[in-house]
């Protein structure tokens, strides 16, 4: 049953990645993307990894993909000029496909498993799999955890500092100070006489 | 596998979640129906009118009138618009609206075991994977429309249900580091001295009004907006397919209560630990609870005027995520230093 369904998850992941790169319209690939993902997602499922599962769905569909839509549905490309250099950069796009091909073979050939991993599963220990992921992080790869705390954390400045500007003549709504006036400063109580009006 | 061995598999397996998954919808459509008549007596009480009260004793048919209406509309896809993710983002909402009640214990059955169809650990990270999935509904349907209203309105709710996400996200978390585990039973167990209504008492405004932003309500309807944008994202639908939305919408407003009242109200535990308090089911206890939330989500509709855009980006971004931020740190403290 579970072998069955690896391969519904896995055939569907992989024909839904062919559409994302072969669709013509934008959207419809970020779409696809999303349902590449799911589909991610339940093959760690099946795999035991609940909350990588579940983070993974969280992260990237309910996070990530949603910019990549909002942006690429703002985007007016045209993607007929996009496919006008087609031919012009395919000989780059063949040399980093072979590339990436060999990469993969020689990782998949070089690849080793310590005995003990490819037996052990997580409900061996009585452990639940989000608790030992965490003892794994905070302890042996704390360092690594940090770091790449640190690269997002300067990522995020830099897109701060990126798109923040200062432009003169923008009113903005000091919600303290507005808070703050009391009726003495902004209401003025006048009677006023029938016919002269105020001066 | 041979016949009967699928025969037994079926019966077995299959059947009792079935049942499990009829005895979950079914009623909640039916409170789906009798919210929207609930929502149109309490603000017409709110603002001395009677509300609906022709069909039936005291209105009380009006949702089934309303449905029969809905059902009876023709369908109108726009020219231009994508046919098919047109039709499929009303059934997207409601979808997701409905899987996510897989996972919420309402109460106790005569064993005192949890009444739930999937007790499962992580049972709060996948009601917030569901919820995140949420904004796909919207901003699908306003692409799909083909119209610029539709399309304003759909960026809108992705940009503040993304925001709000993320205080929810931290708010969560203050949860589970103060009760220790991501089940939902557990965190309801955990709460039996002391609600974490009472303990991370500001987390618990935070939680409500976030919701109210999550579920596109009122103050934070800006994605319908109907004087600005006139209806939104779904201002293209008719029948039955803006029925799914309305429906979803209602549902998803049910189940941020139930969160609500699983995370912070203490579940189905009466709220003093006395004889006359346990003598009431569990199930009732819950189903008040969730009643009384969902008549602040009126409440709140009735009585505030809707927030601006830039306010409600700021409130988000400013105000809620470093206030939840801190509460993070300060539980974590608690949890390791404080007990």
């Amino acid at each position: 049953m579970v072998e069955f369904l690896f391969y519904i998850f896995a055939g569907l992941m992989v024909l839904s990645a062919i559409v994302v790169v072969t669709a013509r319209n934008p959207v419809h690939s970020v779409l696809w993307l999303i349902v590449a993902f799911l589909n991610a997602s339940g093959v760690f499922m099946l795999a035991g990894a609940e909350f990588l599962a579940l983070i993974l769905a969280i992260v990237y569909v309910g996070a990530v993909a949603v910019l990549f839509l909002f942006v690429v549905m703002m985007l007016d490309v045209d993607f007929e000029q996009l496919r006008g250099n087609f031919k012009k950069n395919l000989p780059a796009g063949v040399a980093l496909g072979i590339l990436l091909m060999v990469e993969l073979v020689m990782l998949s050939l070089s690849w080793r498993v310590v005995p003990a991993v490819t037996t052990a599963s997580s409900s061996d220990t009585g452990v639940t799999n989000t608790e030992a992921l965490g003892r794994v992080l905070y302890t042996d790869y704390i360092v690594a955890f940090q770091g790449a705390g640190l690269v997002l954390l300067v990522a995020m400045i830099g897109a701060i500092v990126l798109t923040l500007r200062k432009r003169d003549g923008v009113r903005k709504q000091n919600i303290g100070v507005q808070v703050g006036r009391k009726i003495s400063e902004t209401l003025e109580i006048r009677s006023v006489k029938s016919g002269e009006g105020i001066s | 596998m041979d016949i009967a061995n699928l025969l037994s598999f079926g019966l077995n397996t299959l059947l009792p979640i079935l049942a499990g998954v009829l005895l979950i919808s079914i009623p909640l459509m039916i409170s789906v129906a009798y919210l929207t008549l609930a929502e149109r007596k309490v603000i017409a009480a709110m603002q001395l009118r009677k509300g609906p009260n022709i069909v039936g004793p005291f209105g009380l048919f009006q949702p089934f009138a309303d449905a029969i209406k809905m059902i009876t509309k023709e369908t109108i896809v726009p020219s231009g618009a994508n046919r098919l993710l047109f039709m499929l983002a009303p059934m997207m909402t409601f979808i997701l609206a409905m899987v996510a009640w897989a996972v919420i214990p309402v109460g106790l059955d005569f064993n005192g075991n949890p009444l739930v169809l999937a007790d499962i650990n992580l049972g709060i990270l996948y009601l917030f994977a569901v919820s995140s999935l949420g904004v796909y509904g919207i901003i699908v349907a306003g692409w799909a429309s083909n119209s610029t209203y539709a399309f304003l309105g759909a960026l809108r709710s992705a940009a503040q249900m993304v925001s709000y996400e993320v205080s929810i996200g931290f708010i969560i978390v203050t949860v589970v580091l103060l009760n220790g585990s991501m089940n939902l039973t557990d965190i309801v167990n955990a709460q039996k001295d002391y609600w974490n209504a009472l303990l991370l008492f500001p987390m618990f405004i935070l939680f409500f009004i976030s919701a109210l932003a999550e579920t596109n309500r009122s103050p934070f309807d800006l994605p319908e907006g109907e004087s600005e944008i006139v209806a939104g994202y779904f201002v293209e639908y008719s029948s039955m397919s803006f029925g799914l939305f309305f429906l979803g919408e209602y549902a998803n407003m049910i189940l941020m209560s139930a969160m609500t009242v699983l995370l912070f109200l203490g579940g189905w535990l009466p709220p003093l630990d006395i004889a006359a308090f346990h003598a009431i089911p569990a199930l009732i206890w819950f189903l008040f609870k969730v009643a009384m939330v969902l008549f602040c989500f009126l409440w709140v509709r009735a009585t505030m005027p809707r927030y601006r855009y830039d306010q409600l980006m700021r409130l988000g971004w400013k105000v809620f995520l470093p206030l939840s931020l801190a509460m993070v740190v300060l539980t974590a403290a608690y949890v390791v230093y404080g007990r």
